[in-house]
């Protein structure tokens, strides 16, 4: 019987020496499609050790314990509601503080690492330009704030369609809240990241992040108190809106999507609104302006 | 073709120039490239990987001009540099297959590339413990390996033996010679230390303060200089004039004339010319490629 090639015994290591890569070499825009998953993923501790999914993980399942139980109770035909105990729109400001607290733990994470240890030269040596690694970065905390605040208001949703609510309204409202969901996601990351690219010591970024996020909502929440009800002054209340994230993006989203708002003070009238939906805008592009300029001057 | 050319490149930072109008022209091999802490060869390398501009002048990598094909470049070229810049808390394996992506790799042939790579540099059962533990010359294997697993044609090795003990050094340059023997890569490898890049370049470049010092093959074959330096004991000028005469390009610096090479016959015209006018001949030399070399530092 002949030798066959493939009869050759298993287990047996051969060197076969240096071999050359001749397949696909991608370009730009894949690079920074990798590096966003790479970090979204990261975002949630997949494909990073078991301790890193721990913290992620358990505030991801805190954000969808309150939805599941508004679910729950929209379906308990004793109550016999005709609609969600807790409109969709307003689900961020009350789980606000989980998300902050994601937000500070995950932003270092994904940023302070590579300054930290130096790895932000390896990058910047390969065809990524800097620019494509802000954007990837930005774009994959986004995407994990966006899920972490999207996937409660959808069972929410769900919870509201079992119930057998008017599937028009709902699916109108919720479309609504996932847009201001998107909204809030985008702006919050923004100030993490940027507050995260400015250390590399990760300890820093938490504390700096959870400060600058809970002191302002903390700060502009009772302020808003005081003005409205003590100074019986909401326009003044209204405007300090726009000095805490959190409360500003509740402001976008009631003038642009006309939701109901959960602020102590709303944006006063329309030039009110308006304020809030350009200065929503401007803190968006300032965080990625600086986030640019702070990348550039990274040494490498 | 030459894998590395600049021509008069200056880089000034305020208050000091770090390149100052340096202009080299290397063919691929290993290239040695040597000068103090602070000569300037950290800075050629960022201006070579288009990372940084240049105040003046040009650089080539690869026939690409690093302003304008920065991102071409950096799809065939590999870097390591000469600090720390691994993260502690992944393995080597993770580490750089998401560096073999960052390079442009599909998902499945990075993988695969970096369990070759590993292996290549002399990464074993370790590869999956994070690196954080890892000594020294583990750690440089693996900034080694993050710089290959693409499969450059040239990688840029920053100061690859600082830290290393003279055994973990020994074995870092034989490694540095297999990249281009075994893997047919071309090397820039950096080092303040003359001696040691001498055993393992084919041409080595010395800088200082920004400007060129020296810069020779190291082995007769890989001189591309078509110039003939000559050396008379005497009448340099009427030597110079004959030559001339005889249709020959001769320049004279001082007892030395240059004769540019066309073909074969210019060594016989020299060698008759020089009998002709009886005066002795010294040197008859194919030139290294500058005019001044300046030997030692």
């Amino acid at each position: 019987m002949p030798a066959h090639p493939d009869s050759a015994p298993a287990g047996v290591i051969h060197d076969i020496g240096y071999r050359h890569y001749d397949g696909d070499r991608l370009g730009r825009a894949a690079i920074t499609r990798a590096l966003f998953w790479h970090s979204l993923r990261g975002a949630y501790g997949l494909g990073r050790s078991a301790r890193s999914k721990i913290l992620p993980m358990s505030l991801f399942a805190i954000m969808c314990i309150p939805a599941f139980i508004i679910a729950v109770i929209a379906n308990v035909g004793a109550l016999n509601l005709s609609d969600l105990p807790l409109p969709y729109e307003r689900y961020v400001i009350t789980t606000q503080g989980v998300l902050t607290i994601f937000l500070a733990a995950q932003a270092p994470q994904s940023v302070s690492r590579d300054l930290r240890f130096k790895t932000v030269p390896l990058y910047f040596s390969r065809p990524l330009e800097r620019v494509d690694y802000i954007g990837a970065k930005f774009a994959a905390m986004s995407a994990a704030m966006f899920i972490l605040i999207g996937v409660p208001l959808l069972i929410m949703y769900i919870g509201a369609l079992l119930a057998e609510f008017s599937v028009v309204t709902h699916s109108r409202e919720v479309a609504v809240a996932l847009l201001g969901a998107a909204v809030f996601a985008i702006v919050l990351s923004g100030i993490g990241l940027l507050i995260a690219s400015m250390t590399p010591r990760r300890g820093f970024g938490v504390a700096a992040i959870i400060t600058v996020l809970a002191l302002s909502y903390g700060a502009v929440t009772s302020l808003q108190g005081i003005l409205r009800y003590a100074q019986n002054d909401p326009t003044a209340a209204g405007w300090l809106g726009l000095f805490s994230p959190v409360t500003l993006v509740d402001g976008f989203q009631m003038w642009v999507f006309d939701t109901t708002s959960s602020a102590v003070a709303p944006p006063p009238g329309t030039v009110g609104g308006i304020g809030f939906v350009l200065v929503t805008f401007v803190l968006i592009g300032a965080c990625w302006g600086l986030l640019n300029l702070r990348y550039r001057k990274v040494s490498i | 073709m030459a894998v590395i050319r600049t021509e008069e490149l200056t880089k000034r930072f305020p208050g000091v120039t770090a390149l100052d109008g340096l202009s080299i022209d290397i063919d691929p091999g290993v290239i040695g490239l040597v000068g103090a802490n602070g000569a300037g060869k950290s800075t050629l390398i960022k201006i070579l990987l288009g990372i940084a501009p240049a105040t003046s002048g040009r650089a080539m990598m690869l026939d690409l001009d690093v302003v304008t094909d920065g991102s071409r470049i950096r799809e065939q070229v590999g870097y390591m540099p000469e600090h720390d810049c691994l993260p502690a808390d992944v393995s080597a394996t993770e580490f750089v297959v998401h560096m073999a992506r960052m390079s442009g790799l599909p998902a499945n042939a990075a993988r695969e590339r970096t369990a070759d790579t590993l292996r290549h540099v002399g990464l074993y059962e370790e590869r999956y413990r994070p690196i954080g533990g890892y000594s020294t010359g583990m750690k440089q294997r693996v900034k080694l390996a993050q710089a290959l697993v693409h499969d450059p044609q040239i990688v840029l090795l920053d100061e690859p033996t600082n830290g290393l003990d003279p055994v973990g050094r020994d074995e870092m340059l034989g490694l540095i010679r297999r990249i281009r023997t075994d893997f047919g890569i071309s090397v820039l490898v950096t080092s303040h230390l003359l001696g040691e890049l001498e055993r393992i370049s084919d041409h080595v470049v010395v800088i200082d303060g920004g400007r060129l010092l020296r810069s020779s093959s190291t082995s007769e074959f890989t001189r591309t200089s078509r110039t003939l330096v000559v050396e008379v004991t005497d009448q340099v000028e009427a030597v110079a004039a004959a030559l001339t005469d005889a249709g020959a390009k001769v320049e004279r610096d001082r007892r030395l004339l240059a004769v540019e090479l066309s073909d074969d016959a210019d060594y016989d015209l020299i060698r008759s010319t020089v009998a002709r006018l009886g005066v002795g001949l010294i040197r008859l030399e194919q030139r290294r490629h500058h005019i001044v070399e300046v030997f030692g530092t």
